[in-house]
């Protein structure tokens, strides 16, 4: 169970949604949902596969684009922004892929120096290299570094994939099943290094996930993701302290099954 | 956060302007427009990804040149031997070193490099994007603030426009030395006669059209290749049917601008 952070400032939101809507062909995902984000918490989005989890923070990054509703991140309406307005934006999120999405052609070196050489253009080599040896040792894996993504275990392409959204030094994590098709042991080694990231580069992060043991791991906050729309939210125990059928059907495959 | 609309239902929302296919017929079409159009608004704005595109042009143009080099002799010693009993029946074997030349400067070269490219590098191409797509890397570009369509595409299909033309001069160069080894051994001709003859065939006009040509179907290659793969369907199934579609989609394509381009030619010729 987390420990209650100090360190979120409640009267300060970075990610505020109202009514957001967002439909495929003739299927409703997103039904009017309204979410907010305090600086420096961790919010945990949890629900079902196919729920519109990862729907929810494409949407947050403008990767897809709302069919209704508002979603303001940093002070800025994601979907009326310049191609070149969203682009600084984006500067300011990070964002963890499920399956890491490391380029593939790359070593790990070349993959996190990526960002770097488009987006810092006036930094030498040898400054590179020093950025890219401080995430890489945030993320304890600093041995791996002229490695190709095709080497490396699963939850260490987790690992290099949140260490490449940290070297732009991003304002807000978002993270998409951080813990999916890990074993325990790495699962718990990951929700420790999102607590850390929180910690030590003092980001406010959304965690997409169905993983009640990373939730519960990581989340200040949680909320509940059900037909559409965000159903419960608080503390673990709030949002599991229910007789709605669905909640308990979920709180029981992962802690009982 | 309980809700009282939990239990709404999901109805279609969306109504169709015609037809649900002809609907995404209509889209595909602005899709490939927009793809199109995009690249030409560019390619000549920096920041240019100068590192990838010669990436691409060693991974386009010297990758190919053992495929090309083995494909384009054979044709060369096959398509002399095959019209040499034809001209023989008028006793005009002594035309052969011009017959080739015409055929192999004006059709032959740009074709034949032309489908080895696309089967060679267009499948990589829908296949590598494909897989960046599925795997979310592209994606991934697009978070980080990267232009992914700059940074794979324009440089594949600058790769493939650059490298097209200079591999059909090889396969024609190529082609052209399978056919003087043939003559040779048959016709006793010597180098120096055989490219005489190559050269008095061909006109200024034929060399700018093949290298027109070219250009065209290295561009169409490219653009077919990353257009598949950019817009692959999620899965492994995805990847192979944009890596499958580019390649068959690049040669109709390529089959067709020869049609067209040879009917310019010829107008211009004759004027």
């Amino acid at each position: 169970m987390k420990k209650p952070n100090s360190k979120i400032d409640y009267n300060d939101k970075v990610i505020t949604i109202r009514g957001l809507t967002k439909a495929f062909d003739d299927f409703e995902v997103l039904k009017g949902v309204d979410l907010d984000l305090y600086k420096g918490e961790n919010l945990v989005v949890l629900g079902r596969s196919g729920t519109g989890k990862s729907v929810l923070i494409k949407i947050i990054s403008g990767l897809l684009r709302p069919d209704k509703g508002m979603v303001n991140v940093l002070g800025q309406e994601v979907d009326k922004l310049t191609p070149k307005q969203l682009d600084a934006l984006r500067l300011k999120i990070g964002f963890s892929f499920q399956n890491s999405a490391l380029y593939d052609s790359m070593t790990v070196k070349e993959n996190l120096e990526f960002p770097l050489i488009r987006h810092s253009k006036d930094m030498t080599a040898r400054d590179r290299s020093r950025i890219i040896d401080v995430v890489l040792e945030a993320v304890g894996l600093a041995q791996t570094v002229n490695q190709m993504p095709s080497e490396l275990s699963g939850g260490q392409r987790k690992r290099i994939g949140i260490a490449r959204t940290l070297i732009l030094r991003p304002e807000i994590m978002l993270y998409d099943e951080p813990t999916a098709g890990l074993d325990p042991i790495t699962s718990q080694d990951i929700n420790t290094l999102i607590n850390e990231v929180q910690r030590r580069f003092n980001t406010s992060s959304i965690i997409i996930t169905h993983d009640l043991t990373c939730a519960k791991a990581v989340g200040d906050r949680i909320v509940m993701l059900l037909d559409g729309q965000f159903q419960r939210q608080g503390s673990f125990e709030e949002v599991f302290d229910t007789e709605d059928e669905r909640v308990k059907a979920f709180y029981n495959y992962n802690f009982t099954e | 956060m309980d809700s009282s609309n939990r239990e709404k239902n999901n109805t279609p929302r969306h109504k169709y302007f015609i037809t649900k296919r002809l609907d995404r017929l209509f889209l595909e079409l602005y899709q490939i427009y927009a793809f199109v159009s995009r690249f030409f608004r560019e390619v000549f704005v920096p920041p240019y990804e100068g590192r990838e595109i010669i990436r691409q042009c060693y991974e386009v143009g010297v990758k190919s040149l053992p495929l090309i080099s083995i494909t384009a002799f054979i044709i060369g010693i096959v398509f002399t031997n095959q019209s040499r009993p034809s001209l023989s029946e008028f006793g005009a074997t002594s035309w052969l070193p011009a017959l080739i030349s015409v055929a192999i400067v004006r059709a032959m070269g740009p074709l034949v490099t032309a489908i080895i490219a696309s089967g060679k590098v267009g499948s990589s191409i829908g296949a590598e994007l494909g897989s960046m797509r599925v795997t979310e890397q592209i994606d991934a570009m697009e978070v980080s603030a990267t232009n992914p369509y700059k940074f794979l595409v324009v440089s594949r299909v600058l790769a493939t426009t650059l490298m097209i033309p200079a591999l059909t001069m090889y396969t024609t160069l190529v082609a052209l030395l399978g056919g003087y080894l043939n003559v040779h051994q048959n016709e006793l001709t010597t180098l120096q006669t055989f490219f005489t003859q190559v050269f008095d065939a061909i006109t200024f006009l034929d060399i700018i059209a093949s290298a027109v040509k070219s250009v065209l179907f290295g561009f169409t290659i490219g653009m077919v290749g990353c257009y598949k793969g950019y817009h692959s369907s999620k899965g492994t199934e995805g990847v192979g049917k944009a890596a499958n579609s580019s390649v068959v989609t690049a040669m109709f394509l390529i089959f067709i601008e020869e049609l067209l381009t040879m009917q310019v030619i010829n107008a211009i010729r004759v004027m």
